[in-house]
């Protein structure tokens, strides 16, 4: 039962941190109806920046705290983020802006390559590190109901952590502040709501340059937990199925639907995985989210779409 | 008017209603539609006109009612069905493939007729190539019959909006239908295209004897074409008969002139 | 003057409908496949062979599928890479396992195996379109990956995972020099071609194209968007089925599933993409310019004197492909056959302004 409880968390823990990539997904395609297949690549991007300012400010500025390091890097990595979401905006998205779902994806996958490259060009290839001053040393809790209690790791909880602290965040500015409102409007008609006066072109700006802020957040908490790597660039074809098992343009759908992908996917591997041979993990995320499709397209938190004649 | 005599009822639409939602685009609509006759549907916009088409052509299933096509019950049925029994449409906002020219675009009319598998097709000489000439001969006389031999290997897309209604037609006609349902088909012609397409649709109505059911927006073209008239407002039917019957009628002039329900 | 059609007048409506009506057109097509077939391997090198020609031909044949089902009728599939890996698989297994079986035969079998998935993969995109059926296409990946990989029945129960195939015989002809794998998968790639082209042309892809363009019309003329987006699957399968059993057989000689991932999918259908969708020459543009792209981005720097190392090669590699996608979706989305077919107009036209 213990571990059964581990593999459950592990897999929760797992899927907080999908969720974290699919808000990004979800942000864009509500008010644009883009899927940006980029987001993974704007994750690793992050991810990427931040590291590599951790590590060369210090000798930079010449001071020594890990604290202040870390949080130099992020605010910065937070401009650049802002500058290559609108970059991407302004320069792909733009000019195909009537074109069909299918033109833009193919659009941002070329984004995903060319930032892949960028990136790496930009930044090197090699495997960086993101301290964020958090011991290595895994907790133990409920040592007297199971025995030797529940192995949890501090990364996964400080992501979990954060992820909250980011949804409240994002439902705050969408709910109370007007250019959240003006970017439910915006994700709700678009011609509506030009036709009272919303500047679509600046609330587009305004949601890249959120979305950019979120692949950093997901790029620091994956960078910390796993390392920032070329591997997490494939990422987004992990928050995909989120985002399919979610509904695409719901944020409690992402949440939801990473949670479930991360905890499928582990007691699939833990639990199935014996009996069908390893590596269901692989695909298994991408099973469930083709029979949602079938069953229920728009996701479990989706808006129903109905085609007119 | 046609010319051809008035034959027996072919289509007999009954107590059909039709509901989005909670939207309501047909109420309780019936009439009949007989053979080789040009029945006019008119009515405001919103009307439910197009429903009533979509349903005929089987893209929508009525929540209730019936209908009748040639004895047959055809009321839980798909586009495909009634296209194999000969109903064609043409679209309000054409439906045109985009992507192909004229000729293949008329071309796509015969598909049902055109037989040859595909291993045929991959091979080409032989059974396939003599099908597509046979088929583009036909193609070809509708071609003629429209006046738009010039334009036929031009992609649709770049042809003026009163040609690509012709093709339209044309598609339609490639069927060889004999229930022909025309939706808007003069929306924004001038009046020589729409004295040209009435003069489509009368020769199509005189040497083929397609049956005709027509939405249209302009009362002239309406009058002098058609032999009955059926009139919808708000989803359901509010007047039904001769042009000059339906003309005279209080309450098609009331929804016309907008007077309040 | 040169690209006029004066004096070609057509008596019938067959000779209207060959391939290239266009005289010049054809004296153009005939030479370029004498060249293919006759030039091309008394002049080039090994090294062209195997880096360019071989990977170039069968890439085509590969694109050229893929074209058939994203370009034509529409429906998008990132899981083309899955469909080369049944072919190349089911292939190895017909023979090696079958004694006796004939190169050609094994190969059609791959084909029809990638068939069978192809239309089992097909069905979810009677339901849904676009990004959705992306997703679905992207499932058959992943999980081809997976059954290749972890069931051992495919890779004849190699304790590595990879396989190998013996030196080739066609006919008795042995298929070892860099020439003869040449001209064995031209030949190949040149049939299946016309036998694209020929269905393309006919009533089966205008089925396609109209179920692309505007499929409610399409059902309401009495077309079966199943029997059209399945039987589109089915031959684009068999295609890239024949095309991945050609890659492993005689670029590979051996491979392992890898060979055949997600990055492959792209690849194809970044070929696509710039050489021209819904275009049989497009899909032979794009793949030559995805072939030669990274040979030329390796070699330029060189000679121009500014070494670069293979990891920056890389990284310049997917900058520029990315970049280009973008361009080509921009500018001009019906890609680099497009812009041929414009240069073909204003030849017509020359030396005359218009």
């Amino acid at each position: 039962m213990g571990f059964f409880l581990e593999v459950v968390l592990g897999g929760l823990m797992a899927g907080v941190l999908y969720s974290l990539v699919a808000l990004g997904f979800v942000l864009i395609f509500k008010a644009s109806g883009v899927f940006n297949f980029a987001q993974g690549a704007m994750v690793l991007f992050a991810a990427l920046a931040m590291a590599r300012l951790a590590e060369w400010l210090p000798d930079l500025l010449g001071f020594e705290s890990l604290l202040l390091a870390n949080l130099l890097a992020f605010v910065l990595a937070a401009l650049i983020m802002v500058v290559v979401a609108q970059g991407i905006e302004r320069l792909v998205l733009r000019p195909l802006v009537n074109q069909e779902g299918v033109t833009l994806l193919m659009a941002t996958l070329g984004v995903t390559y060319f930032l892949d490259g960028f990136g790496q060009t930009l930044w090197g290839s090699d495997v960086y590190k993101i301290d964020l001053g958090l011991s290595k040393d895994p907790l133990l809790v409920l040592g007297d109901f199971f025995e030797g209690g529940i192995l949890l790791n501090r990364d996964d909880i400080a992501a979990a952590l954060i992820a909250v602290a980011l949804v409240a965040v994002l439902a705050l500015f969408f709910q109370k502040t007007a250019t959240g409102r003006a970017l439910r409007a915006v994700a709700d008609d678009h011609q509506a709501a030009q036709s009272i006066g919303i500047p679509l072109n600046r609330i587009w700006v305004i949601v890249w340059a959120v979305a950019g802020f979120t692949a950093l957040v997901a790029g620091m908490v994956w960078g910390s937990k796993l390392g920032v790597q070329f591997s997490l660039a494939i990422l987004a074809l992990k928050a995909l199925p989120v985002v399919i098992v979610g509904g695409f343009t719901s944020v409690p759908g992402a949440i939801v639907g990473g949670l479930l992908i991360g905890l499928g996917e582990k007691l699939a591997e833990v639990y199935l995985g014996p009996i069908i041979g390893g590596g269901l993990e692989n695909w298994f995320a991408y099973g469930l989210a083709l029979a949602v499709l079938l069953v229920r397209p728009q996701g479990l938190f989706g808006e129903r779409i109905i085609d007119r004649v | 008017m046609s010319t051809r005599k008035i034959g027996e009822v072919i289509l007999d639409l009954r107590n059909i209603s039709l509901a989005f939602g909670g939207v309501k685009a047909l109420t309780d609509i019936s009439f009949d539609v007989r053979e080789h006759e040009i029945r006019a549907i008119i009515g405001p916009n919103g009307a439910g006109k197009s429903s009533m088409l979509n349903v005929i052509s089987g893209v929508y299933t009525p929540q209730q009612g019936e209908i009748i096509y040639r004895g047959e019950h055809h009321t839980h049925t798909d586009p495909h069905a009634m296209a194999t029994h000969g109903v064609a449409r043409t679209f309000q906002n054409l439906a045109l493939f985009k992507g192909m020219s004229v000729l293949d675009n008329i071309m796509t009319g015969r598909t049902l007729r055109m037989r040859t598998n595909i291993l045929q097709q991959a091979f080409w000489k032989g059974a396939a190539e003599r099908e597509e000439t046979l088929h583009r001969e036909f193609c070809e006389r509708i071609i003629d019959f429209l006046q738009i031999q010039p334009y036929r290997k031009t992609p649709v897309g770049r042809l003026p909006y009163g040609l690509q209604k012709r093709v339209d037609l044309g598609r339609a006609l490639a069927m060889e239908p004999s229930l022909l349902l025309l939706d808007e088909p003069m929306a924004g012609m001038n009046v020589e295209e729409k004295q040209d397409m009435s003069r489509f649709v009368l020769d199509v109505n005189d040497e083929f004897g397609t049956t005709i059911v027509l939405i249209e927006h302009d009362m002239g073209v309406v009058m002098d074409i058609s032999d009955r008239v059926v009139v919808l407002d708000y989803g359901k039917k509010i007047g039904d008969g001769t042009p000059d019957e339906v003309r005279s009628n209080q309450d098609v002039i009331n929804a016309y002139l907008g007077v309040s329900h | 003057m040169l690209y006029r059609e004066n004096g070609q007048f057509k008596t019938r409506y067959s000779d209207d409908q060959q391939i290239f009506p266009i005289l010049q057109d054809r004296w153009l097509v005939m030479a370029l496949i004498a060249f293919a077939f006759i030039g091309v391997p008394m002049l080039a090198s090994e090294y062209m062979f195997r880096a360019i020609l071989i990977p170039f031909v069968i890439l085509s044949l590969a694109a050229l599928g893929l074209n058939l089902l994203v370009g034509y009728c529409g429906q998008i599939s990132l899981g083309s890479g899955a469909f080369m890996a049944v072919g190349a698989y089911i292939a190895y297994n017909a023979y090696t396992r079958v004694p006796g079986m004939p190169v050609i035969g094994a190969f059609l079998i791959g084909g029809a195996a990638a068939l069978l998935v192809g239309i089992v993969f097909g069905i979810p995109s009677l339901r849904i379109r676009g990004l959705y059926l992306a997703v679905a296409t992207l499932a058959a990946q992943f999980f081809c990956d997976w059954v290749f990989a972890r069931i051992a029945w495919f890779t004849n129960y190699s304790a590595s995972g990879s396989v190998s195939v013996p030196t080739l015989t066609v006919a008795g002809i042995s298929i070892d020099t860099p020439q003869s794998k040449y001209l064995f998968c031209l030949a190949i790639a040149t049939v299946m071609a016309l036998a694209a082209k020929n269905i393309v042309r006919g009533h089966v892809g205008r089925s396609w194209m109209a179920i692309r363009d505007m499929d409610v019309a399409a059902t309401v003329i009495g077309i079966r968007p199943v029997t059209a987006k399945l039987s589109a699957f089915a031959v684009s399968s068999f295609v890239i089925g024949v095309a991945g059993a050609m890659w492993a057989f005689v670029h590979l000689g051996s491979w392992e599933p890898l060979a055949f991932d997600v990055n492959r999918s792209l690849n194809l259908l970044f070929m696509i993409i710039i050489g021209g969708m819904g275009s049989i020459m497009g899909s032979f543009f794009g793949a030559a310019f995805i072939v030669v792209l990274p040979i030329l981005l390796n070699q330029v720097p060189a000679w121009l004197g500014v070494p670069i190392s293979t990891a920056m090669a890389s990284h310049l590699e997917f900058m520029i492909f990315g970049a280009l996608i973008v361009f080509f979706l921009i500018v001009e989305p019906h890609g680099l056959a497009r812009l041929w077919s414009i240069g073909k107009e204003k030849l017509r036209l020359w030396p005359f302004p218009h």
